[in-house]
């Protein structure tokens, strides 16, 4: 696909020589500036900016990929619909939005290991787990995880043996993918709530196993 | 566009550093928070979409694109979309304020639009008229194109022949949408490639990588 080139010379002047290099070098600096001009010309207003901080520190959080999971875990019927069509079945949660319209749910098994990660920017289902975690966007986790998704999981203290598969999901498109980690030995006696509150964010991006609570580990 | 941005399969950029979910602020330091609230409210020029975005944010000079944060990458686009949009000046990004006569608007995303905003956007699925080329099974190369503008399809699949894991109709397509040229959609699969074929006779023969590709991106194998 050739894609036309006519709208470089904007990009060339503004994106390239003035807007990354001639500002002020502290990025808290030159944020505040920038949403001073906005406010003033009346492009952004201040409460919908607190509004949006407030929406993913209190609202928009692992804490609900982790209700997908352990409903999943107590419920076959469901784990088969999220399995089939991820997006239908997470609707009634409320969970749909941006960065989480068109989802797929990856099953990790003895046998299977999937990992997900977005090598050329850093898409991620924020609509389902919150703010990505620093390292998801950093260039190392991007470069590696699709040559070498063994040895990045060894940095995680997770080492896999060589008879399960890895399976990396680079998300290049809108798909977002979430991971349904295994269910732990020793939680039969769980509650749904009780389960969800084992499952982590790193389990549902593929990095990290569920624990058992201590005590219960087999 | 070959650029920096396009990171899989990179040696060089060292270890992973992970930090204790547990323990791991939400946000490094507080103007994080507010970028982010920038990016999601502000009002951009006529036109603008998240391949835009993307496409601005991989035009960065590498080196500052190394160098610099994950939202201090957010506050890069945002400024070079004002400008290209002609909604601000140098001279005002600099300045922290509006030029003495300049129009004020009333027309930026409030607050109570917030929540409608989260829950509406972001949706991509698009009608596609023609049927699919290519079949869930099938073993499809990823064409060897180097476009000079905004693309999906990675370097490193390039050439390399996979199988369609799954076919999820039409969607938006990045390469024309980025430039402002519609939405042109196309069928997208997420296609399989093995390690091997992706990596040579010493990667793992086990282990494959998933990616998901646009119709023209691909080619029967």
């Amino acid at each position: 696909m050739t894609a036309s080139l006519s709208d470089h010379p904007h990009h060339h002047d503004h994106a390239r020589d003035h807007a990354h290099s001639d500002v002020p070098s502290d990025p808290a600096v030159r944020t505040k500036a920038l949403e001073s001009l906005l406010t003033e010309k009346g492009l952004v207003d201040p409460a919908a900016i607190d509004a949006w901080v407030d929406a993913y520190e209190r609202k928009i959080g692992p804490r609900r990929g982790a209700q997908i999971v352990a409903r999943a875990w107590v419920d076959a019927a469901f784990k088969a619909q999220l399995l089939q069509d991820a997006t239908r079945a997470i609707e009634p949660f409320g969970f749909l939005g941006r960065e989480a319209q068109h989802l797929v749910v990856l099953e990790n098994t003895a046998a299977i290991h999937n990992l997900v990660v977005c090598t050329l920017c850093s898409c991620y289902p924020w609509g389902l787990l919150g703010l990505p975690p620093r390292w998801y966007k950093a260039a190392p986790y991007r470069a590696r995880s699709v040559i070498d998704p063994r040895g990045v999981l060894a940095e995680f203290g997770l080492a896999l043996g060589d008879e399960v598969e890895v399976r990396v999901w680079d998300s290049t498109a809108e798909i977002r993918y979430l991971v349904l980690p295994e269910r732990p030995a020793g939680t039969d006696d769980l509650s749904e709530p009780a389960l969800a509150e084992l499952v982590t964010r790193d389990a549902m991006i593929g990095v990290a196993k569920v624990e058992a609570p201590k005590g219960k580990r087999a | 566009m070959n650029g920096v941005h396009d990171m899989g399969g990179m040696h060089g950029h060292g270890p992973v550093a992970p930090e204790d979910e547990k323990h791991e602020p939400l946000w490094h330091a507080p103007w994080e928070a507010r970028m982010l609230g920038i990016t999601r409210s502000m009002t951009y020029p006529k036109g603008f979409n998240i391949d835009r975005f993307r496409h601005i944010r991989e035009l960065m000079p590498p080196h500052l694109y190394l160098a610099r944060s994950y939202y201090d990458h957010w506050y890069a686009v945002c400024v070079a979309a004002l400008l290209n949009g002609g909604l601000a000046t140098k001279e005002e990004i600099k300045s922290g304020h509006a030029a003495a006569g300049s129009a004020k608007r009333n027309d930026a995303a409030r607050a109570d639009q917030v929540w409608t905003s989260q829950k509406t956007q972001g949706i991509f699925t698009r009608e596609v008229a023609t049927p699919p080329q290519f079949a869930t099974g099938q073993r499809v190369r990823a064409r060897n194109i180097n476009p000079t503008g905004h693309t999906r399809l990675p370097r490193y699949v390039r050439g390399k022949v996979g199988v369609v894991q799954i076919h999820h109709g039409g969607h938006v397509f990045p390469d024309t949408n980025a430039h402002v040229q519609g939405e042109a959609p196309q069928h997208l699969y997420t296609v399989a490639f093995s390690m091997r074929e992706l990596w040579g006779a010493d990667a793992s023969a086990r282990d494959e990588t998933c990616v998901d590709l646009w119709e023209s991106y691909l080619e029967p194998a």
